[in-house]
C-alpha cells in the first residue's frame, strides 16, 4: 500500500513493520517524530516498546542491554545526539551486537543548525567512536529508501551481529514522499545461544562484554572483528549508477544530494556535457573498486556533498589518482541547487581541473 | 545448656589473610597461620576446639573459603535385631 | 531410643559462586556482597532466570564470580543497560551491581532516571566512600575531610562539594519501591545485608517499581588500613554519615 508520508515517519512505520521488538531514543530536531510515531502507534500495533530515555547517553546504553538480550532493537538521533551515543555504539560494535542508528543529520559542528547536512560522513564511517570497528552504514536518498533499509539494516545486523546506521539527513527526515510499505512482519522471540536470556543448564552463563583485559585476546577478538569486516565488504556493497556508460564526467554524491546531482546531469546533458552520478548506497562497506572501474574512461570526477570534503577522500582513494577528483560542498545546512552543481562543474573544466 | 558443638575447614590456598573471621569468632576459635600459603598470604586456622557452628566467621568472609558443621542430635529408632549371622546381609531403609 | 551427634553443613560456598579465586583486596566487602547474591539465587532457584549487569570499577569482572547471564555496562550505564534489558525480558530478574563512582558520579543520570521511571530491577549500590579500581581517587560518597589520592589534605567542602547521599535522593521518587541502607562489616549486618538483597529480587515479582539496595563497605587498600581496622573505621565513621537501615519499604497492604 502507498502511503504519503514524512521520512521520519517512515522509518516509524517500517520498523513497525519489520517487527522490531524495542526502541529507546531521545527526542532532537529534525528527527523528534521518529519518537513521537512510535510512541503513537507502536505499542497497540505489535507491543514494540518504546521508552522515551534521558538522554542519548542512556538511549544507546539501553540499545545495548536489550541487543545483549537477542531482540531487534533501534535507535535515532541526530548528529550531536549521535556524537553522545559514540562511546555506546564503540561498545555495541566491540560486542557485537545487532542494532540498528539511525542519524538524521543536522548542520554542524556543535549545537549547530537544525538544517540538513552531510557532515558525520566520517564519524559514521570512519570510527566515531574509539577502536578500530566498523558499521555498516546506508545513505538512503528517498523516502522509499527510509523505510527499505530499515528493514534491510535489521538483516544486516543479525546476519553479521554488527551494529548498522542509516545516515540520513534532515531534509529527508521532514519531506513528504510516497512510499510503498512491505508486509507487517511478526515479532520472533529466538533465543540465540550468544544472548543473555537466562543461563540454563544446558549452558555456561553468556557474558556480553567489550572488556577482554589480556592484550592477545584483545588482538584475537580485533582480528576476528577484521575479518568479518572483510566479508561485509566482499559481500554487502550497494550503489546506484546514473547514465554512467557514456559519460566523461562523473559525479559522486550519496544520500539526499544525489537527487540533485542527478538533475544537474541531466541539465548537463541538455547543454551536450555528458555526465552521469555514481550513488554510493553502502558508505561502508565502500564500493571503491565499482569506482575505480568507471575511472578508466571519464576525464573527470566531481564529488558533492554537504559539508567540506569528507566522502571526496573515498573517491580519490578509489580512482587512486588515475583520473582528477575535485569537491563541491555547502555546509552549515546549507542545501545545494542543480545550478549550482553544474555551475560548479563547468567552472571546473572550464579552468582545466577536470 | 550445653553449648552447640560445631567445626569449621578452611580452604587455606584461597585465605587471603584479612583476620575479619578472627575477628569475628566469639569463642576465638581462629588464629593465623606462621607459614604462608602458595600466593604469600598467612591463613586462618582453627587454634582452639571450641567452635559451636554460629557462622560467624562464614559470613564475614569475603573469599567464601570458610565451610561450617554443627553436631546434630540424630534420633535413631532399633528397627531390626539381627543375631548368628555367618554371611553379609544387607539392608536397606528408603529415606 | 537412641540419639547420634552427626555433622551436618551449615554454611558452605553458594552453587552460583564460581569457585575460583576473586581478585578483590583482602577483607574487601565486595566479595561478601557476591556471595550473598549468589546465596539468594540459589534459595530462590532463580539462577536461570536471572541477568546481571556489571559496571566499571572493581567488581568489572563480577560476571567471573556469580554464574548467571551478565552485560558488562559502560561506566555509570549499568541502570540503562538493566532497563534495555528488562524491558524486553520482563519475566527476568534483572540486577545491577554499581559502585559509587559508576552510580553516583558519571552515572547520576542513569541513576535518579532508572529510579524514577520506576524500573523493575534491582540496583546494589556498594558504597566505600573512594574508588577502588583506579586508585583511591575520592568519590561522590567520600566523606567530608577524608583523605583520597585527589584530596590528600582531606576532602574541603567548599571545593569539592559534599558527600553524596544519592540513597536519600532516590528514596524521595515515588519510582522506588524498597530503599534500603545496609552494610556487611560484622556477622548480623551480614544477615540482614541478606535479608535485603533477597527481598530486592523477591519485590521485582510485583513489578512495582525499583528496588534499591546501598551497601555500606570497606575499601582496605584504598583506606590505607588493615580489613580489621578498616571495618572498625567503617563502623565509626562510614555509617555516622551514611546510617543503617530502611529509607522506604513498600505498605505490605498492597503487597
Amino acid at each position: 500500500m502507498k502511503k504519503l508520508m514524512k521520512g521520519n515517519e517512515a522509518l516509524a512505520e517500517a520498523a513497525i513493520r519489520a517487527g522490531a521488538d524495542a526502541y529507546f531514543g531521545y527526542p532532537i530536531t529534525p528527527q523528534s517524530e521518529v519518537l513521537e510515531y512510535l510512541s503513537r502507534e507502536a505499542k497497540r500495533r505489535t507491543g514494540m516498546i518504546v521508552l522515551q530515555a534521558e538522554s542519548e547517553v542512556a538511549s544507546i546504553n539501553m540499545v545495548y542491554g536489550a541487543a545483549g538480550t537477542g531482540k531487534k532493537v533501534w535507535t535515532s538521533s541526530s548528529s550531536p545526539g549521535i556524537s553522545l551515543m559514540q562511546e555506546g555504539i564503540s561498545y555495541i560494535a566491540s560486542a557485537e551486537l545487532p542494532c540498528l542508528i539511525v542519524n538524521v543529520q543536522r548542520g554542524g559542528p556543535g549545537l549547530g543548525t537544525i538544517q540538513p547536512a552531510q557532515a558525520d560522513y566520517f564519524q559514521a564511517v570512519k570510527g566515531g567512536g574509539h577502536g578500530d570497528y566498523h558499521l555498516i552504514v546506508l545513505a538512503p536518498s528517498t523516502v522509499q529508501e527510509m523505510a527499505d533499509f530499515v528493514k534491510l539494516s535489521f538483516e544486516l545486523a543479525f546476519k553479521y551481529r554488527n551494529p548498522v546506521m542509516i545516515l540520513a539527513d534532515g531534509a529527508l527526515g521532514q519531506m513528504m514522499e510516497k512510499v510503498e510499505f512491505f508486509e507487517q512482519e511478526e515479532r520472533k522471540h529466538i533465543i540465540y545461544d550468544w544472548a543473555t536470556t537466562g543461563k540454563t543448564k544446558e549452558r555456561d552463563s553468556n557474558v556480553i562484554t567489550s572488556l577482554h583485559i589480556k592484550p592477545d585476546k584483545m588482538e584475537e577478538i580485533n582480528i576476528h572483528l577484521q575479518k568479518k569486516y572483510k566479508e561485509i565488504e566482499e559481500n554487502e556493497i550497494r550503489y546506484e549508477e546514473i547514465m554512467c556508460d557514456d559519460a566523461d564526467y562523473i559525479i559522486t554524491a550519496f544520500g539526499l544530494v544525489a537527487r540533485i546531482c542527478t538533475k544537474a546531469a541531466e541539465m548537463a546533458r541538455e547543454k551536450g556535457l555528458k555526465v552521469g552520478v555514481f550513488r554510493p548506497i553502502s558508505l561502508f562497506p565502500f564500493p571503491y573498486e565499482q569506482i575505480k572501474s568507471r575511472s578508466g574512461n571519464i576525464k573527470g570526477i566531481l564529488d558533492v556533498e554537504m559539508n567540506a570534503g569528507q566522502m571526496v577522500e573515498d573517491v580519490k582513494l578509489a580512482v587512486n589518482g588515475k583520473v582528477p577528483v575535485e569537491f563541491f560542498g555547502r555546509m552549515g545546512g546549507m542545501v545545494p541547487s542543480p545550478d549550482e552543481i553544474l555551475e560548479a562543474l563547468e567552472n571546473y573544466i572550464a579552468g582545466g581541473k577536470l | 545448656m550445653a553449648k552447640a558443638k560445631g567445626d569449621i575447614t578452611i580452604e587455606i590456598e584461597k585465605c587471603k589473610g584479612c583476620e575479619l573471621c578472627v575477628e569475628a569468632c566469639p569463642e576465638d576459635v581462629i588464629g593465623m597461620s606462621t607459614e604462608v600459603n602458595q600466593k604469600g598470604y598467612l591463613y586462618a586456622v582453627k587454634v582452639v576446639d571450641a567452635c559451636t557452628g554460629c557462622t560467624n566467621c562464614a559470613l564475614v568472609c569475603p573469599d567464601a573459603v570458610i565451610t561450617v558443621f554443627r553436631e546434630v542430635k540424630q534420633k535413631k529408632e532399633q528397627v531390626a535385631t539381627i543375631t548368628n549371622v555367618t554371611d553379609n546381609i544387607t539392608v536397606t531403609v528408603d529415606k | 531410643m537412641n540419639e547420634e551427634m552427626i555433622k551436618t553443613t551449615v554454611f558452605e560456598r553458594p552453587k552460583s559462586l564460581i569457585d575460583t579465586d576473586m581478585h578483590y583486596c583482602p577483607g574487601c566487602g565486595h566479595g561478601v556482597a557476591h556471595r550473598l547474591i549468589t546465596e539468594v539465587i540459589d534459595e530462590m532457584g532463580i539462577q536461570g532466570e536471572t541477568i546481571g549487569v556489571a559496571p566499571v570499577g572493581c567488581s568489572v569482572f563480577a560476571y567471573n564470580y556469580i554464574n548467571v547471564d551478565f552485560s558488562e555496562a559502560a561506566h555509570g550505564r549499568a541502570s540503562a543497560v538493566a532497563t534495555g534489558i528488562k524491558r524486553v525480558l520482563p519475566d527476568k530478574f534483572v540486577f545491577s551491581y554499581q559502585g559509587d563512582g559508576d552510580l553516583a558520579a558519571i552515572g547520576t543520570g542513569e541513576t535518579i532516571h532508572t529510579c524514577n521511571r520506576g524500573e523493575n530491577i534491582l540496583i546494589i549500590f556498594i558504597n566505600n566512600g573512594i574508588y577502588g579500581m583506579t586508585g583511591g581517587q575520592m568519590a561522590p560518597t567520600t566523606l567530608e575531610n577524608m583523605k583520597s589520592t585527589t584530596t590528600p589534605f582531606g576532602r574541603d567542602a567548599s571545593i569539592m562539594g559534599y558527600p553524596l547521599k544519592i540513597t536519600e535522593l532516590v528514596a524521595a521518587l515515588p519510582g522506588t519501591y524498597y530503599v534500603t541502607r545496609q552494610s556487611v562489616h560484622k556477622p548480623l549486618n551480614v544477615r540482614r545485608a541478606k535479608k535485603a538483597i533477597q527481598k530486592g529480587f523477591e519485590y521485582q515479582k510485583r513489578n512495582k517499581g525499583t528496588c534499591f539496595v546501598e551497601i555500606v563497605s570497606n575499601c582496605p587498600s584504598n583506606w590505607k588500613m588493615t580489613p580489621v581496622e578498616s571495618n572498625k573505621w567503617l563502623d565509626k565513621h562510614m555509617l555516622d554519615f551514611y546510617q543503617l537501615g530502611d529509607l522506604k519499604v513498600p505498605n505490605e497492604k498492597e503487597a
